[in-house]
């Protein structure tokens, strides 16, 4: 375990040196938590990888060591080809439960064929097979689907190593608002600006972004095509225009306006036409979030203090989500529309918490003082938010069960605003 | 001129009197300064803008502070911003942005729309004290833009607050 963090860190560390990009800006990931019980997993060296010039069985270890609920049960520099059947009573004498077999073979010009199979050494069968054509530049691509793979089959909910984040990095007066891999690789600069970049949000495609940017001295909401770089302002209003969150088609967004007086929920079409109010409050409503289930949740201290409320996407009356503690903000609906994340102050502390819709029990899944900006990863299982250490912003992802803990860091630079994308059409 | 501004100079002095919790020293500072002021205010543009920068007046001072999650102007706060209603009154050529802010703590979005509160209420006494609404201009700046960087008590009071800027100073 130890050598394959080293081996990872390594890796990083090779990847930060010959990234034009800059070692600066590039987010680097830490496990400081893990699953009490990781299932543990033999993932040999894919046969014939040295052709490749960079390991793609690297990629698939790292991504589902870093999940935190699996273990890799190291086999040594042996590899195992896919068109051999192991001999899986030696590998659960090694103490594995999984086995994935892996062979990369040459197609000529340029392109690979990558294949693999997947065996429970318990139930001594296969689980599965597949082979994926890659460029030799597609490592990393390739690595991600394989993890996916191999997660998805082992837990039975989808992996999310193939997704992208979008969070903005702060060094000195300048604000960056960047998309990286969920592994904090690749890492692209969308956006720069001298004023203040707040609350991106994906668009259900992973084509877009919605954000906040203070570039013209105030608020105001834009959509930013990350292919073309296009941007189109949807909500610039009297006051300030912020909180876009889209609608699960796409086609909408909800936002947050001062024009009529304090800050209301409005809806308005994706191209920025149609506004209407959604909610009418005599106090504050922000922070719109527009669930799956067709509620949208949104914070308001209609009650006294900051609570969590939900109406339906289609207007009404609203109702009070949360009730404990005088300081709830910022929901965040699972996908599938069973968990609600929120930040809540815990004894001065602001910390991510969860409640079970079902339930209603709420339980808070950190232990840090200055958590911000909750998002669940596609199939609900990491939750990636903004917090503090050393003074610094950084980025953490906590699971929904609290056990598995990691930080993401950017030298140098406050990072903040983390947005979690959504499942890749692959 | 000096006709003509006197009236203004007088209504200054009585506003400055009628100012509660100062003590005597500044009373009378503050009236040299507004005596200055005024001669100044007379002439179409440009007017009063001494008085805002003059370290002795209580118009130099633009900010209005907050407790946390709050946008209830303190009794401590109700000078400063009588003074200011005054010199809208009298200065109806002026115009100013209030910018609302707020702490680090918390979130973002909320911060923005408590900040917008907090500008808002500044905008709101400012009016029943006779200035009027084309005049003022009320925006926020959430936790974005934080006077003071340190995560101190001391900080996040400095900077949960509202500043009173005049045309040119924003």
């Amino acid at each position: 375990m130890t050598r394959f963090l080293t081996a990872f860190r390594l890796l990083l560390v090779l990847a930060l040196a010959s990234l034009a990009f800059g070692a600066r800006a590039q987010l680097s990931i830490e496990i400081t938590g893990a699953g009490a019980s990781r299932f543990p997993v033999i993932i040999p060296i894919f046969e014939n990888e040295g052709q490749l010039p960079n390991s793609v069985t690297d990629v698939v270890r790292a991504d589902l060591d870093r999940s935190g609920l699996f273990r890799l049960v190291d086999l040594g520099p042996l590899a195992l080809p896919e068109s051999v059947m192991p001999d899986l009573p030696a590998m659960r004498g090694r103490g594995a439960d999984a086995v994935l077999t892996g062979s990369v073979i040459a197609l000529g010009g340029g392109r690979y064929d990558v294949r693999f199979r997947l065996f429970d050494t318990q139930k001594q069968l296969e689980l599965g097979a597949m082979a994926m054509p890659m460029m030799a530049s597609q490592n990393r691509l390739i690595g991600h689907r394989i993890a996916d793979f191999v997660y998805e089959k082992l837990t039975g909910q989808p992996g999310y190593f193939s997704t992208r984040v979008a969070y903005v990095i702060k060094s000195g007066t300048n604000y960056e608002l960047q998309v990286a891999d969920a592994d904090g690789m690749n890492a692209a600069t969308a956006l720069r600006s001298r004023e203040p970049i707040i609350s991106p949000a994906w668009s259900p495609d992973g084509q877009r972004l919605a954000y906040v940017s203070f570039e013209q001295k105030k608020p105001i909401v834009y959509v930013h095509t990350l292919a073309t770089g296009q941007r189109r302002v949807v909500a610039n209003f009297k006051g300030s225009n912020s909180a876009p969150a889209w609608s699960p088609d796409g086609n909408q967004l909800a936002v947050v306006l001062t024009k009529d007086g304090q800050s209301q929920l409005y809806i308005l079409n994706a191209d920025g036409s149609g506004v209407r109010r959604l909610a009418s409050s005599s106090g504050i409503d922000t922070e719109p979030f527009w669930g799956n289930d067709s509620n949208i949740y949104f914070t308001s201290d209609r009650g006294g203090s900051p609570q969590i409320y939900r109406i339906s996407a289609g207007g009404g009356s609203a109702q009070r989500v949360t009730f404990d503690g005088s300081y709830n903000v910022t929901p965040r609906l699972s996908a599938d529309g069973t968990l609600l994340a929120f930040i809540t102050r815990n004894a001065g502390r602001f910390q991510v918490a969860v409640q079970d819709l079902a339930t209603r029990q709420t339980t808070i899944l950190t232990d840090s003082a200055r958590d911000e900006s909750p998002s669940f990863a596609p199939n609900g299982r990491m939750i990636l938010y903004a917090t503090e250490s050393g003074g610094r912003g950084v980025l953490s992802a906590v699971s929904s069960d609290g056990r598995v803990k990691q930080r993401l860091t950017v030298q140098a630079a406050d990072v903040r605003e983390p947005a979690w994308g959504p499942q890749p059409r692959q | 001129m000096k006709k003509l501004a006197l009236p203004a100079l007088l209504s200054l002095v009585l506003a400055a009197c009628s100012s509660t919790g100062t003590d005597t020293a500044s009373q009378v500072e503050d009236r040299s300064g507004a005596g200055v002021t005024t001669v100044t205010a007379g002439s179409p543009s440009g007017s009063g803008i001494a008085a805002l920068t003059d370290p002795n007046n209580i118009l130099s001072k633009r900010s209005v502070f907050f407790d946390f999650d709050s946008y209830v102007i303190k009794s401590e706060a109700k000078p400063l911003v009588e003074a200011h209603a005054r010199f809208l009154v009298q200065n109806p050529q002026m115009k100013m942005l209030i910018q609302g802010n707020t702490d680090e703590r918390g979130s973002r979005e909320y911060n923005l729309a408590l900040g917008q509160k907090r500008a808002d209420v500044i905008k709101q006494a400012l009016m029943l004290l006779g200035a009027k609404e084309a005049q003022i201009e009320s925006v926020s700046l959430g936790e974005e833009k934080p006077r003071c960087d340190a995560a101190s008590e001391a900080c996040y009071a400095e900077n949960r607050r509202g500043d009173m800027l005049y045309s040119g100073e924003f």
